[in-house]
């Protein structure tokens, strides 16, 4: 593990604690490396809603399970804690937040700190910026470029409002400033300029670099947040917005837009994509592109609304009945959130499939820091023809892909049939026709596995211990095997998940000890890799209580098994 | 040889003396009539002998899956306004199983004409009770009669404030074609309930029935007055035919929609600028 100190903020719902996290990320963002990531309840108001901010010298992507220092703004938040909290730990809050016994038993220290107190002759609603203050001040932030942020937020309400806030900024910084000496993180002389950013933001931003100009969706977390992001981006970027009555007219909508030209997208949770299955094989036999992103949460049902998990990578795969080709990716990192996001357009209108962009609540809700990306213009270049009279929509092509063509571009007429049918679009029952058909659309899993999005191999190249991940496990494994002196071990990110490429075999045969971790309870990736590779793993590390891994949880499990 | 009617000789797969066959003929008269290409007109449609209509016509089509003809239709001209898109589908399709997207895109009010061919059956399944059918109407799954009340779409639809509310009879295909006709070119949702005979399935609503249960809408009868059509629609023993309600200069859905507010060209269209997407990734 990286050295780094993690930050807590524990409050309610209400209490304004996404608002301070944006603060402070984005100003330690320019002295340090940040990540941080919240743990909510299903609620609007009340609860425990926590922000871990971790801040260290060195590039991180992941949190961590100990609390350095604890911020409690409620009382009886502390409980669900305690086991975060350790002898080193040194906690803020008012008087009596804690017991006395519960303080001994766990040995961490206290200091009384009570926002609502300083607040009072601003007003209640200026604790948070007391806070914000407090941590700035025993960081040693830039205390301008943290001013200046506040005026930026807030100087579309009134200049009383910034006036106020950055003296309760300053009050909150002064008092702070006694505390120093708990932060011991150098910070960075020349930082790198690196975008901040929470995954969410990250595939709304690969969404419109992939051209997508239409989203049809029906709420559902954590998948709601990209609908969103799209929604503030309709005039700019002319974006078509619905809010469908629900999941299945949602993606019947995005087929419906991919078969007029668009570039659609759905977004949802595992719960809303289950319901859209049914057009997942719509798109299969029409050989309709669409784009799905699936924000993965616990499930079964309804499950645990706003926590996290990777449960459905089987549902990816297989959703849909009957046999055609998609794609399953699965961004780990802010800068493939955007990339695979973006690809996935340009892969599906190439190939006429599916794609599914498979995240989860922890990749989608965390912040941290994104390296400079380049966007390839290439993936905007639709594959779409102008049609002639006569055009058929399903000619037999030798690599699968019929040139597709859309109504009222060209003089031929575009037929697209859910019923088996000829390569006019004309339903059919001839045996032979179908089997022509099938093999057509089966054929292009060859292309699809040309354009495989690479898995990236980080650590040491000669490893005989290959650890395996997809998704958002990739920060904690990362920084394991970063910081890892056993340089036998390597780790193999895999950001393509479905199909997958037979050249990951060789990463494989170099192992003699393969551990696959998961977020989630039966090891599904480690299942895939069998049956499409004929992979045996020796190890599987799962976790599926609703929580993701955190870089000291995952080095101790993984040492129980090297 | 008419524009929309295929140069070779077609495997029509309805039963012979279906109703199905005349709304076929109206409704290729009524795009012709229109003058409308080919290429300009998309229908959508579900699964049932009534969604089959589309193969045999010459026309752009999605015949996509049972009950979702509506949700396609409208992201079609939604995406591409200057499309005509016609949904179609049978009584089972569009208010059994497509029954939510019935109800929300009436609220939409897009600009689609919505046809749908009401013979109080499930045809292609063989005959079971569709939300249209009759009470006590005894089938091989609703063996000892059909309890629940039938599904009333015009007085639904005008509930929910559609512009646009027809009954046909595919008996009159004459008049028939002129409804569709006026469907397609009126601006916003338009519903069209089309009545026809299930030969094959359904022996209490035959041709017969039809005649002698449907009445035609006097020559002065004022399509504008709510209440009158409300009142119609409810009238359940006797079945008006002809335009019920009609409200014009409603804003439709694609009007509505931010992208098309200063800018009429499709979204189909446009160019997109990868520059302004890398200026959200900048510092
Ligand atoms: C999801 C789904 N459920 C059921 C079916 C079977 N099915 C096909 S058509 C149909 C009903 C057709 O009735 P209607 O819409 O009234 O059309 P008709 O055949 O009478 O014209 C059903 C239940 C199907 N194709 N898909
Ligand atoms: S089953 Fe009924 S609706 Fe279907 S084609 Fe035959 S008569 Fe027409």
């Amino acid at each position: 593990m990286k050295e780094s100190i993690s930050i807590v903020l524990s409050g309610e719902a209400g209490q304004g604690l996404q608002t301070i996290e944006e603060f402070l990320v984005a100003s330690i963002a320019k002295e340090y490396y940040v990540f941080s990531t919240k743990d909510v309840m299903s609620r609007i108001r009340g609860g425990n809603n926590t922000v871990q901010i971790r801040v260290a010298s060195e590039k991180i992507y992941a949190s961590k399970q100990t609390i350095d220092l604890l911020f409690l703004l409620n009382d009886d938040a502390f409980e669900r804690l305690r086991t975060k909290v350790t002898k080193g730990t040194v906690i803020f809050g008012k008087k009596g937040s804690v017991k006395a016994s519960m303080l001994e038993e766990c040995e961490a220290s206290f200091n009384e700190l009570d926002v609502e107190e300083l607040a009072k002759e601003y007003g209640k609603i200026y604790a948070n910026t007391i806070l914000y203050g407090f941590i700035a001040g025993i960081m040693q932030l830039n205390k301008d470029f943290c001013l200046q942020q506040i005026k930026e937020k807030f100087q579309n309400k009134s200049d009383k409002i910034v006036e106020t806030n950055q003296k309760a900024f300053t009050v909150g910084f002064e008092k702070g400033q006694q505390y120093t000496d708990l932060f011991n993180i150098k910070s960075l002389v020349n930082p790198a300029p690196l975008k901040v950013l929470d995954g969410t933001n990250a595939v709304g931003i690969g969404a419109l670099a992939g051209g997508c100009n239409f989203i049809a969706s029906y709420p559902m977390s954590p998948g709601t947040g990209v609908l969103t992001f799209l929604a503030k981006k309709v005039k700019d970027f002319d974006v078509l917005v619905e809010q469908a009555e629900d999941e299945i007219a949602a993606l019947n909508m995005v087929i419906g837009s991919w078969y007029t030209g668009a570039r659609g997208l759905a977004t949802t949770s595992g719960g809303g994509f289950a319901l859209m299955v049914e057009a997942v094989s719509l798109s299969g036999m029409t050989e309709t592109p669409c784009v799905v992103h699936i924000a993965q949460r616990p499930g079964p049902a309804t499950g645990l609304p706003t926590r996290t998990e990777q449960a459905d990578l089987n549902l990816a795969v297989y959703a849909g009945h009957g046999e055609f080709p998609r794609v399953v990716f699965a961004p780990g990192n802010l800068e493939d959130a955007v990339l695979l996001t973006q690809k996935a357009f340009y892969i599906a209108d190439k190939y006429q499939v599916p794609v599914f962009i498979l995240t989860d609540q922890y990749l989608l809700d965390s912040m941290g820091q994104m390296e400079g990306i380049t966007l390839d213009e290439t993936y905007l270049q639709d594959s779409i023809i102008e049609t002639e009279s006569g055009y058929k929509r399903y000619q037999l092509t030798e690599n699968g892909i019929s040139p597709r063509g859309i109504p009222g571009f060209g003089s031929g007429l575009v037929k697209v049939d859910s019923d088996e049918h000829d390569e006019a679009g004309q339903i059919t029952e001839s045996f032979e026709v179908r089997v022509q058909m099938n093999d057509k659309r089966l054929r292009k899993r060859a292309g699809l596995l040309e354009s495989f999005a690479e898995a990236e191999l980080i650590g040491n190249a000669d490893y005989n211990t290959l650890i395996v991940g997809w998704g958002s496990t990739y920060g904690v494994l990362k920084e394991y095997v970063e910081t890892n002196t056993d340089s036998g071990v390597a780790f193999l990110y895999v950001k393509q998940v479905y199909p997958l490429h037979e050249k990951l075999s060789t990463y494989f045969e170099q192992a003699d000890n393969i551990i696959v971790v998961e977020n989630n309870a039966t090891g599904q990736l480690a299942n895939l890799l069998k049956i499409e590779l004929n992979v045996s793993v020796n190890h599987s590390i799962l976790k599926y209580n609703g929580e993701p891994f955190f870089v000291d949880e995952v080095a101790q499990r993984l040492q129980e098994v090297l | 040889m008419k524009n929309f009617e295929f140069e070779q000789e077609l495997d029509i797969a309805w039963c012979p003396g279906c109703g199905n066959f005349n709304i076929r003929t109206s409704l290729i008269e009524a795009l012709q009539e229109l003058e409308l290409e080919p290429e300009q007109v998309v229908i959508s449609s579900g699964i049932g002998q009534a969604a089959k209509m589309p193969q045999y016509i010459d026309v752009n089509y999605f015949n996509g899956l049972h009950g979702r003809a509506l949700p396609v239709a409208v992201a079609i001209k939604a995406a591409n306004p200057d499309l005509t898109v016609i949904a179609e589908g049978g009584d089972g399709d569009m208010y059994g199983e497509g029954g939510n997207h019935f109800i929300h895109n009436i609220r939409r009010n897009p600009n689609i004409a919505h046809l749908v061919h009401n013979n109080m059956v499930y045809g292609l399944t063989k005959g079971q009770a569709s939300p249209t059918s009759k009470k006590s109407m005894q089938t091989p799954v609703q063996t000892s009669g059909v309890a629940n009340e039938p599904f009333n779409p015009l007085a639904v639809a005008l509930s929910l404030g559609a512009t646009f509310v027809a009954r046909a009879f595919s008996g009159y295909p004459e008049q028939t074609k002129e409804i569709i006709k006026q469907a397609i070119t009126h601006e916003g949702y338009a519903l069209v309930d089309i009545f026809h005979p299930c030969v094959t399935f359904n022996k209490i609503n035959n041709f017969k029935w039809y005649k002698n249960n449907c009445y035609q809408l006097s020559a002065d009868y004022n399509r504008n007055d709510f209440n009158m059509a409300m009142e119609k629609a409810l009238d359940v023993e006797h079945f008006a035919l002809g335009v019920l309600y009609q409200k014009q200069g409603q804003p439709t859905f694609e009007q509505q929609l931010p992208v098309y507010q200063n800018n009429q060209q499709p979204i189909v269209h446009r160019k997109r600028d990868l520059d302004k997407v890398s200026e959200l990734l900048s510092l």
